[in-house]
């Protein structure tokens, strides 16, 4: 066999050729791959740059600090403190996350609750993320974590801040609280801030009328992110705008006696208000409740409490109580009375009368009734017989004029959500309502603020303060929102005749200042600081015939649902009123006007407060601006 | 037929000739090439040298210490080395297969050489190089397209690449495959076999799909539409597709790679190390890379035509087609144009195993060069 053959020759050419087709294929390949390369960098590169940014940056929104909310003076009544808090990161404890709480729950203490939650908080995130483990410690506790913290890896103590009511229930109706987002909060409002772990939003009160204002705007944090999530650096911050602090009309001083005293009722709502402007001083609802518990976090046990108690403290009284007004609408029957040619109407009071079928009686049908009675008289001694003569020469529909015309039926237009507009009957509603006609014995029993008659605690202060005035004054809860003073309406003159509201306001002097007046025994006796009122009882029941004539049963000792509402509505002093007030206390007929004396302490306290205090940071009697309180202008 | 008067015309070479020898140009090539590679493997630990640079930087010298003793071996001795390194390498090769078997968790295709990981498939692919190389060396043009002779080589080729797609590790078994097929093209195998294969296996493509494991036809399906698991499988090509194409004309610069660096690129220092390259430097740096390899692949070409031998010839070619495929299967799957098999990208990316096997490569690449004189009688290739 010879060494090298022909067939080498052939082969080598058959390797050459083949060789050459190989190398084509190479370039083919490696052009194809520039080419995917020239497709990628060059013809989409601005595409992928842009989204290799968004993986390399995230973009972290910063909770803004929220507005505090102060009272005229500036006193803080909402704030923010620090809230002390203790985090614990996964992956930087020695020896896992259970050994890491079993020893941090030596120090402070955890329920096995706590634990499910922590834990249940670390499995769903990535080892990096803190958890917390505990918030609003106190000082002691924080120091004592601070203090062993050698000891524990993976913990780290934080200082955050979170909503601060120092003056707790005291106010808890006027500003409300905030609380967690819910899903239906996320709903209706798109800001992206809602969704940050541990942001509140208000849900009541001021809290929840301002919500917008003392949020503020959120800030910008944008740092850089690897695939993993985790913070590499900053990139830039923009720390955002804090909330606007609120200045409110609220006298905190006047605000925490009303309330202390109010708070010796059971159940009670009382409304302070300057009557120049509308500024409301006070406003006052009790049983209250702590605002805390909602931002903290409250407890089933606590919720179910506060929903359950028959006292209703969740309800703003204030606003949202609506009360038969009783005798108290008996100022507005003698307004209507005066311009309707009955000024010097003189009714002779013998405890009762007769109309159609029915028997009506005045409250003095047992001492033989009140005598001659005119119009202040039928005020001071709250005559039922005199205003049924006055209601039936007005007849329902003037009746409703007359009381549409000083407020009654419309929502005040305050800044705090949840008001009701009371209510007052007409023939219409009734047929609507009911497919009756209108019966005149129902126009005698609403004259006296009985039957249908609906007001809240607000509009009997709004109504007190018109008569003490004669203007349409409205009532107001802030005063400085930011930046912006919040403008004041110009008072207008009711349509009343002064006369009108002259012999109203004597009538009301009388009540509480001369013997026989239903309030006399609870009058301000120091000179020169004496209130005019006008007291009221509102039934929750009907006294039946049976009752009548075997004596009524004493309020003492019904139960207490079933007792009679007392109100009262006032203003102080006498000449050149400053203060208006309106105190409802719920079935608190057992007693001998508790009311009146509230309302004394209470329009004492606040004269005693020095009126000279008040500031002039912003105007008092403002008549720059006149925007009428959203809602209120149209009705 | 070559009468120049040089050294390698002589059947035997002194030491210093052999050294002289070596072609010295296309060692500073790779040399320059792996250096890119240690620079981006510098480049993403975030300016260290540890943990990837400084090993690999290690494994180099080592490899450049194999191919000059490759190199200096010669062909012949090479040649008689052929078979028996074939079959120490399929014995590995058979022993990880079973090992990775008895492992119920699959894909382990390591063993453990003292203090050694080694990788036996990659040793399999010069093993085969060499074994397919002496076998061919035999054969006339005619011979190669004859049944029974080319039934031999085919086994040679389909056993060990059955036994590596069982491991399963699919991309070195179609490498096996590519390796083995283009030393049998070039042997001259009759087209009268090539045309009808072809048409056969693009006819069964469909089918074998159906055979391919799970995750294996996930990330072809991925493949095809990489946004539908954007989360899941996709997740590796997409963020490839984005760091690669982020770098756009001159890149981000050394060191500012963010995909890379913050973690979005998958497995960035060993397959997708052409992907940093691309989004640090760009479109430039890529295909600047790309003309490298195009390069080394010009002057193996070069190197085989100029063998005297076909053992010579096909050694070279298979050496550096290797070479190639290994670049071709590498980016082509960073770039999302196949799906991801775990190839890397030979020189650049880190692991010891593909490092020294490629360096081997490259050394009997040499020894082909140094020896590209010497004539082998027909008789020495074949069986035996």
């Amino acid at each position: 066999m010879p060494l090298f053959d022909r067939k080498d020759k052939s082969r080598y050419a058959t390797f050459t050729r083949r060789t050459v087709m190989m190398g084509g294929g190479v370039s083919a390949v490696l052009a194809v791959l520039g080419g995917r390369l020239y497709q990628l960098q060059i013809v989409n590169g601005e595409l992928y740059m842009t989204r290799a940014e968004e993986n390399r940056v995230n973009q972290r929104l910063l909770a803004p600090l929220r507005g505090r909310i102060l009272d005229r003076f500036g006193t803080e009544l909402a704030g923010n403190r620090r809230n002390y808090r203790v985090l614990l990161i996964p992956e930087q404890t020695s020896g896992g996350v259970e050994k890491a709480l079993d020893t941090v729950g030596r120090i402070i203490l955890l329920t096995p609750h706590d634990r499910e939650r922590i834990l249940h908080d670390i499995a769903s995130n990535k080892k990096f993320v803190p958890a917390t483990v505990a918030e609003n410690l106190t000082w002691e506790e924080f120091s004592r974590v601070n203090l062993h913290l050698p000891y524990l890896s993976g913990i780290v103590p934080d200082v955050g801040e979170t909503r601060d009511y120092p003056y707790g229930d005291v106010l808890s109706h006027v500003l409300g609280y905030v609380a967690a987002v819910s899903e239906k909060d996320m709903q209706a409002d798109p800001n992206p801030v809602l969704s940050l772990p541990g942001f509140r939003i208000g849900k009541r009160g001021i809290e929840k009328a301002y919500d917008s204002a003392v949020r503020g705007k959120a800030g910008i944090d944008r740092v850089e992110v690897n695939a993993y999530g985790r913070v590499i650096r900053e990139l830039s911050r923009d720390p955002g705008t804090p909330g606007s602090d609120i200045y409110l009309t609220i006298d905190n001083d006047l605000q925490r006696y009303a309330a202390a005293r109010i708070g010796q009722e059971s159940a009670a709502a009382c409304v302070v208000m300057d009557v120049t402007n509308g500024d409301v001083l006070a406003l006052v609802s009790t049983p209250g409740f702590d605002p805390n518990l909602f931002n903290v976090g409250i407890k089933d046990a606590q919720w179910k409490a506060l929903t359950t108690d028959d006292h209703t403290p969740l309800v703003n009284k204030a606003i949202s109580g609506t009360y038969p007004p009783g005798s108290t609408f008996k100022t507005t029957m003698a307004l209507g009375a005066v311009d309707n040619g009955m000024a010097d109407l003189v009714v002779d009071c013998t405890g009762s009368m007769r109309l159609g079928d029915h028997i009506f009686y005045c409250d003095a049908w047992r001492i033989g009734g009140h005598g001659h009675v005119d119009l202040q008289r039928g005020i001071q001694v709250s005559c039922d017989l005199f205003f049924y003569q006055v209601a039936m020469r007005l007849g329902i529909d003037k009746m409703e004029e007359v009381a549409r015309t000083i407020g009654w039926g419309a929502p005040t237009g305050i800044e705090l959500p949840g008001e009701l507009a009371g209510f007052v009957p007409s023939r219409a509603w009734k047929r609507a309502r009911f497919h009756e006609p209108w019966e005149e014995g129902e126009t005698l029993v609403n004259g006296i603020g009985q039957g249908y008659m609906l007001a809240t605690p607000i509009q009997l202060c709004m109504f007190a303060a018109r008569i003490a005035t004669g203007n349409a004054v409205w009532p107001s809860v802030t005063r400085v929102v930011g930046k912006a003073v919040q403008p004041r309406a110009v008072p207008k003159h009711l349509s009343f005749s002064d006369k009108a509201f002259a012999m109203v306001r004597e009538g009301m002097r009388m009540a509480v200042n001369e013997p026989g007046g239903t309030a006399y025994g609870s009058r301000i006796t120091e000179p020169g600081f004496e209130m005019a009122g006008k007291t009221g009882t509102a039934q929750v029941r009907r006294i039946t015939r049976q009752e009548r004539a075997n004596g009524l049963t004493p309020q003492s000792k019904l139960p207490w649902k079933d007792r009679e509402h007392a109100l009262f509505i006032g203003f102080a002093p006498i000449e050149n009123p400053r203060y208006a007030l309106s105190v409802v206390v719920e079935h608190g007929g057992a007693r001998s006007e508790p009311q009146v004396q509230l309302a004394r302490d209470i329009l004492f306290y606040a004269q005693k407060r020095q009126t000279a205090m008040l500031p002039t940071a912003y105007p008092t009697n403002a008549a720059e601006l006149y925007v009428p309180p959203a809602g209120v202008a149209k009705s | 037929m070559n009468t120049r008067p040089y050294a390698a015309a002589r059947a035997t070479l002194s030491l210093t000739d052999k050294l002289a020898e070596i072609n010295w140009g296309f060692v500073l090539l790779i040399t320059v090439i792996a250096s890119i590679g240690f620079a981006m493997l510098f480049s993403i630990a975030g300016g260290h040298f540890m943990p990837w640079s400084a090993p690999q930087i290690a494994r180099f010298i080592l490899g450049l210490g194999l191919l000059v003793v490759a190199a200096m071996i010669d062909i012949r001795r090479w040649m008689s080395l052929a078979y028996p390194f074939y079959g120490i390498a399929f014995l590995l090769t058979l022993v990880t297969t079973i090992l990775t078997h008895g492992h119920l968790n699959g894909a382990h295709r390591w063993i453990m050489l003292g203090p050694l990981e080694l990788q036996p498939s990659e040793f399999m692919k010069v093993s085969l190089v060499l074994a397919l190389a002496r076998y061919l060396h035999g054969l006339s043009v005619e011979d190669v397209s004859r049944p029974l002779k080319l039934a031999i080589p085919l086994a040679m080729i389909g056993v060990p690449a059955a036994l590596v797609l069982a491991e399963p590790n699919l991309g070195t078994a179609t490498i096996l495959v590519a390796d083995g097929c283009s030393l049998l093209f070039l042997a001259g195998l009759s087209w009268w076999w090539i045309l009808p294969t072809i048409t056969a296996v693009a006819a069964a493509v469909p089918f074998a799909f159906r055979f391919l494991h799970g995750y294996q036809r996930q990330r072809i399906l991925t493949l095809l539409n990489p946004a539908s698991d954007a989360l899941g499988a996709g997740w590796n090509i997409s963020q490839a597709e984005i760091a690669m194409g982020s770098g756009g004309f001159a890149g981000k610069g050394f060191e500012h790679g963010s995909q890379s660096r913050l973690n979005f690129l998958p497995e960035k220092e060993t397959d997708f190390i052409f992907t940093t390259l691309g989004e640090e430097f760009g479109f430039i740096g890529a295909v600047g890379l790309l003309i490298l390899f195009a390069i080394v692949i010009g002057y193996g070409i070069r190197i085989a035509m100029q063998s005297r031998s076909q053992f010579g010839r096909l050694l070279a070619m298979g050496i550096t087609l290797n070479f190639f495929f290994y670049i071709m299967i590498n980016a082509a799957m960073v770039m999302g144009l196949i799906p991801v098999v775990g190839i890397p990208m030979p020189l650049m990316s880190y692991g010891g195993t593909a490092m020294l096997s490629v360096m081997f490569g490259f050394g009997l690449l040499m020894s082909v060069h140094v020896h590209r004189q010497v004539e082998i009688p027909r008789a020495a290739g074949g069986l035996f």
